[in-house]
């Protein structure tokens, strides 16, 4: 697998680090999957704002 | 709505929304009004920049080797003009005319139709003796950050009074990082309100492994310049260490004084009814500062809640609410993460006054269980924290 094509991103409410390469198989988002693919209904898992919402940083 | 034609004839309602305060509190009621109102001026009051940042970073970015300015997310005129909103920094807010609609600064007098009160809140200052007491330091900002990264020198000793949520996440930083971390709390073990025994036990251990001194059951007396280096400090044990750094990080005290002069009920907060509004009309509060409702709260006793979560749930319904949409927060399962890299915990904690108790179920995984077995809150220690989407769904929802 090719890690270098993911990314990683920090929501700026709470710095809650979203990885690509490892997803977030607890809330069904399978290792790999892009931020894009990542369903509009999700809510980051710390402090609650919707994807929508989530401003990303890349790191 | 009730109007009332009398009020209204005072009221400017061209006026802006004002919004005093730019923490996370004030800048999330901001967007979130904006989503919805895209025309309606919002003014901004700010004793300091109006930086956006994220405050739970603040606590373990030592181990991220960031400085305070790379906290900083978005300058405060960067997310002002992105958010579409007048930003006044270095302001300081003197009093709320209430009958005037106006608040007075030491910029001068802004009007408002509605009122934001995002004051936060300051940490809480135990008294000590001696005569080094003021090179005691607490972390409650991005600019205490900073002063507390200038005192940090490689190889510092460092003394964190209070073995809560902060400072067990910041003890967990700093050792990890190296430097030698004494933690005092009056307690019997760390996070000892918050957790079962035996968790806070496995925390203590864990912490203890990458070096953490503790000083349990104790309280510190007196801090004394050292004659050679550093402090002197005598715990009420009798015992005493020579650190060079000491944090406290005890507690947090709402920010209620303008709230307070300008005639708003106060409690341990500023005390809001489910839809956010103070006791004044066109006033309205939330975030560290602010003693939500019982009703929002699941019926349980009305308290403050310094947490990020129920910021974000608030800014929500207060942003409809100021948009002429009378909306009642309420509040969902909030679950809060302890930071703790070398044993992450999350918490979701039962109301307080709850009877019931704590079990664990498989090995990292506790339930708040009362009499008729209803899950009332739950624990996730170590690998088992990425389990907290499933656990939530057990939860008996705050009814």
């Amino acid at each position: 697998m090719n890690n270098t094509a993911f990314k990683t991103y920090i929501c700026i409410v709470c710095s809650f680090v979203y990885d690509e390469a490892v997803g977030r198989p607890e809330d069904n988002i399978p290792p790999g999957t892009k931020w894009a693919d990542i369903p509009q209904s999700w809510t980051c898992p710390d402090c609650g704002v919707a994807k929508a919402d989530f401003e990303v940083v890349e790191i | 709505m009730k109007t009332n034609a009398h009020e209204n004839k005072h009221l400017n309602l061209e006026s802006p929304i004002l919004i005093i305060g730019t923490g996370l509190a004030g800048w999330s009621t901001a967007r979130e009004f904006r989503k919805l109102n895209s025309t309606k001026q919002i003014v901004m009051l700010t004793a300091e920049r109006g930086d956006f940042y994220a405050k739970p970073a603040i606590s373990n970015a030592f181990a991220q080797k960031k400085e305070a300015h790379q906290l900083i997310t978005i300058p405060g005129q960067k997310i002002a003009s992105t958010v579409g909103v007048k930003l006044v920094q270095n302001t300081v807010v003197k009093r709320i005319n209430t009958t005037t609609q106006q608040v007075e600064t030491s910029e001068g007098r802004f009007e408002y139709s509605k009122l934001v009160l995002a004051t936060g809140a300051r940490a809480i200052k135990l008294q000590m003796n001696g005569d080094a007491v003021d090179e005691v330091i607490s972390v409650n900002s991005l600019d205490d950050y900073a002063t507390f990264r200038e005192k940090l020198f490689n190889g510092a000793r460092v003394l964190i009074v209070g073995a809560g949520l902060i400072g067990c996440e910041f003890a967990n930083d700093l050792a990890g990082e190296g430097f030698e971390v004494h933690v005092v709390d009056p307690n019997s073990g760390p996070l000892i309100s918050l957790l079962p025994q035996a968790v806070s036990r496995q925390l203590e251990t864990a912490l203890w492994s990458i070096g953490v001194k503790w000083h349990m059951c104790t309280f510190v007396q007196s801090v004394n310049y050292d004659s050679k280096k550093g402090m002197n400090v005598t715990f009420a044990n009798g015992e005493s260490r020579c650190v060079d750094v000491i944090l406290s990080a005890v507690g947090l005290r709402a920010n209620t004084k303008i709230a307070q002069e300008g005639g708003a009920l106060c409690d341990r907060g500023i005390v809001v009814d489910a839809t956010l509004q103070t006791s004044i009309t066109n006033i309205y509060a939330l975030g560290d500062n602010t003693q939500y409702a019982s009703e929002t709260l699941g019926g349980s006793a009305s308290r403050t809640m310094p947490y990020v979560m129920p910021i974000m749930n608030a800014a929500k319904a207060l942003a409809q609410t100021l948009n002429g949409t009378l909306t009642k927060v309420v509040f969902p399962v909030m679950p809060v993460a302890i930071k703790t890299s070398i044993l992450p915990i999350v918490i979701a904690p039962p109301s307080p006054g709850t009877q019931g108790s704590w079990s664990e179920v498989q090995e990292g995984i506790w339930n708040y269980v009362d009499s008729e077995h209803k899950i009332l809150g739950f624990l996730l220690v170590g690998s088992k924290v990425s389990q907290r989407s499933e656990q939530m769904k057990r939860m008996v929802p705050m009814t």
